[in-house]
């Protein structure tokens, strides 16, 4: 008798992944042994670090000829869209955690774990700077002996660092899922993205019943989509006997079972991923979550997730479900088109600029789909284009929300950004390069990205489409042009919000995400040529 | 007896889920509806490996199970937090994000 054959673990391919979820429980650690003073520069050193070694590792294999291997018992495909995928999310994450690190537009930190810490930190009445960015939670409190007069000015602008280990979590679970080849596995990434996530909505200092309500709503929304998410997984499982996407594939060819299991399993398994790409009707979470959630959680999500989110449609589309597409395609364009009329219609009225972007979000998320469903070459090479250029913009435009600021935090209704070229332009020339940037006018990322994802939609049939994006595009343009008018030809009012002068990381962030955006409008082919040759696993 | 019974069961478990999940108001129960839906899923995953006479629909149980558990941890940490600044765990009553 043989003992058991234990599947074969390519450690190469794997190191981005292992680095990343390695440094997580590491951060872990830290926050668990170390003392308050220090430990916010040392839990941002270990990110930054964690980053950069993931991102040259993936660069790496990227450059060199390794092929592309499937893992851990075909759990997990580094190919090429993975490596394209898992560059673009560590990318992405350098300017998201740099706007979490910040710690110059508020003191302390924009987050706080416990509200009695808040209540303590803030006495009534006597709110002052000192109270407010002091305290790290009681029992720190308590250990140290307590009264704020008793600290350094140092510890009082160290606040709290458990969003370190937490985002380094979610990136984990982002990354698996943007190379996850079989269901299970992208289930348990879905999940170890999605938790983090959840709790990091709920930690803001300022507003918190509306932090926590968006915590509360994407968690209870969240769940529900897992749910369905995992229905869809079981229903395919007793179609092909497995939850590997190529047996999926094949069993699709040839199988005696009833489609109604294929194509409900389908069915069920996108609604999931659409939720978490906040696509069409499964947006709902997208703009309560966005407002509440403290503003560099929300840059971080509305990135991130996205490009995970969709990563995984694109390889549950072109491997596991690539011939069967004109089966299940005719509903997916209701779907698309849902999500940019929706995203464009409802963007119009909104008068809070965090709700807008997350109704901008949802329109983009449907020219997203243009591109994954064209399942081509071409059509994977211009989504892949789009993610990057997006969550970079996004970031950036982020970045700029944090630093409009009222009495009570960000002000973040559009009445209070009136006159805002008036007061800083300099920010207000960079929000309106991004907004262009979304609104896809030349030279910028966005239009070289939908150009892209137009003309693959294009090749591929879907002209219809194509015209109600292209529509689509010139109203949401409109919501995009009325914050730029606002900002310029507006009398500012005379109580009117500050624009605070933002820390290095903020700084950074910022100009790496305009930066980024005006490159891949000037120079797209460096990245589109990367993005070209690259085909699925399988 | 048939499986496939099984598998009625486990959708009707689901559909009772889903109703529950929008019908009701307390953000506990909405949270146990949840539960209630991915056991539908585990029944339908060991359903589905008898009818096909292979063990992974089983395993898949267990992910599914530990995937729940830390769901629960935290949801209801959240669902405390929030409990503890209002006095109340009615999804209704959160009502300041909308429009």
């Amino acid at each position: 008798m043989t003992g058991p054959t234990f599947p074969a673990v390519d450690y190469g391919a794997l190191a981005p992944v292992l680095i990343v979820l390695g440094a997580a429980c590491l951060s872990v650690l830290l926050e668990a042994l170390m003392p308050l003073r220090g430990r916010g520069r040392a839990q941002l050193g270990l990110t930054l670090v964690t980053l950069a070694a993931a991102l040259v590792a993936v660069v790496a294999r990227a450059s060199s000829d390794a092929p592309a291997v499937s893992t851990l018992a075909g759990a997990l495909a580094v190919d090429g869209p993975a490596l394209f995928l898992w560059g673009t999310l560590l990318a992405l994450a350098v300017p998201s955690v740099l706007l979490l690190a910040d710690r110059s537009i508020e003191p302390g930190g924009p987050f706080v774990a416990d509200p009695v810490a808040l209540a303590e930190a803030e006495p009534a009445g006597q709110a002052g700077q000192a109270g407010r960015a002091g305290r790290a939670g009681t029992a720190t409190a308590r250990r140290t002996g307590g009264g704020s007069g008793g600290r350094s000015p140092r510890d009082r602008v160290e606040g709290h660092t458990e969003v370190f280990p937490l985002v380094l979590f979610a990136l984990g679970g982002m990354l698996v899922l943007g190379a996850a080849d079989d269901l299970l596995t992208m289930f348990v990434a879905l999940e170890v993205l999605s938790l983090p996530l959840y709790l990091l909505c709920g930690l803001a200092r300022r507003r918190r019943l509306a932090s926590q309500e968006s915590a509360v709503k994407y968690f209870l929304l969240g769940a529900f989509s897992s749910a369905f998410f995992l229905y869809g997984v079981a229903l395919l499982y007793g179609y092909a006997d497995s939850v590997n996407l190529t047996d999926i594939s094949q069993a699709a060819a040839g199988s005696l079972r009833p489609d109604s299991l294929l194509f409900g399993g389908l069915a069920l398994l996108v609604v999931g991923l659409m939720f978490k790409a906040s696509v069409g009707p499964f947006h709902t979470w997208t703009p309560d979550v966005y407002q509440g959630a403290p503003t560099s959680v929300t840059a971080f999500m509305a990135a991130c997730t996205k490009v995970a989110a969709f990563g995984a449609i694109l390889r549950v589309f072109s491997v596991g479900f690539g011939s069967t597409v004109w089966e299940w395609r005719g509903v997916l364009w209701v779907v698309a088109v849902v999500s940019m009329v929706v995203g464009a219609v409802l963007g119009l009225t909104q008068t809070d600029v965090k709700r807008m972007i997350a109704y901008s979000s949802v329109a983009h998320a449907g020219f997203l789909l243009l591109g994954a469903m064209a399942i081509t070459p071409q059509g994977l090479s211009a989504t892949l284009f789009y993610l990057l250029a997006y969550g970079f913009t996004t970031v950036a435009l982020f970045g700029l929300v944090t630093l409009v600021r009222g009495p009570d935090g960000e002000a973040t209704h559009l009445s209070a950004w009136a006159g805002l070229a008036k007061r800083s332009p300099v920010v207000a020339g960079s929000v309106t390069f991004l907004m262009l940037a979304l609104a896809g006018i030349p030279l910028t990322s966005g239009f070289t990205g939908k150009f892209a994802v137009f003309s693959a939609a294009l090749a591929d049939g879907m002209t219809p489409l194509v015209i109600v994006a292209l529509v689509v595009s010139a109203v949401a343009a409109f919501f995009y042009l009325r914050v730029i008018v606002l900002m310029y030809f507006s009398e500012p009012a005379a109580d009117g919000p500050t624009v605070s002068v933002p820390g290095p990381f903020t700084t950074v962030a910022i100009t790496l995400g305009v930066v980024v955006t005006l490159l891949l409008g000037v120079v797209p082919t460096v990245v589109l040529g990367w993005a070209d040759g690259l085909s699925f696993l399988g | 007896m048939s499986p496939t019974i099984y598998l009625l069961l486990s959708a009707l478990l689901l559909a009772i889920g889903a109703v529950g999940v929008l019908v009701r108001r307390n953000a506990i129960v909405v949270f146990m509806c949840i539960e209630l839906m991915l056991n539908a899923v585990n029944l339908t995953l060991v359903t589905f490996s008898r009818i096909n006479g292979s063990l992974s629909g089983q395993i898949m149980a267990f992910f599914v199970m530990v995937v729940a558990a830390a769901e629960v941890v935290v949801g209801l940490s959240i669902i405390m937090a929030i409990f503890r600044t209002r006095r109340t765990t009615s999804v209704d009553d959160a009502n300041l994000l909308k429009y």
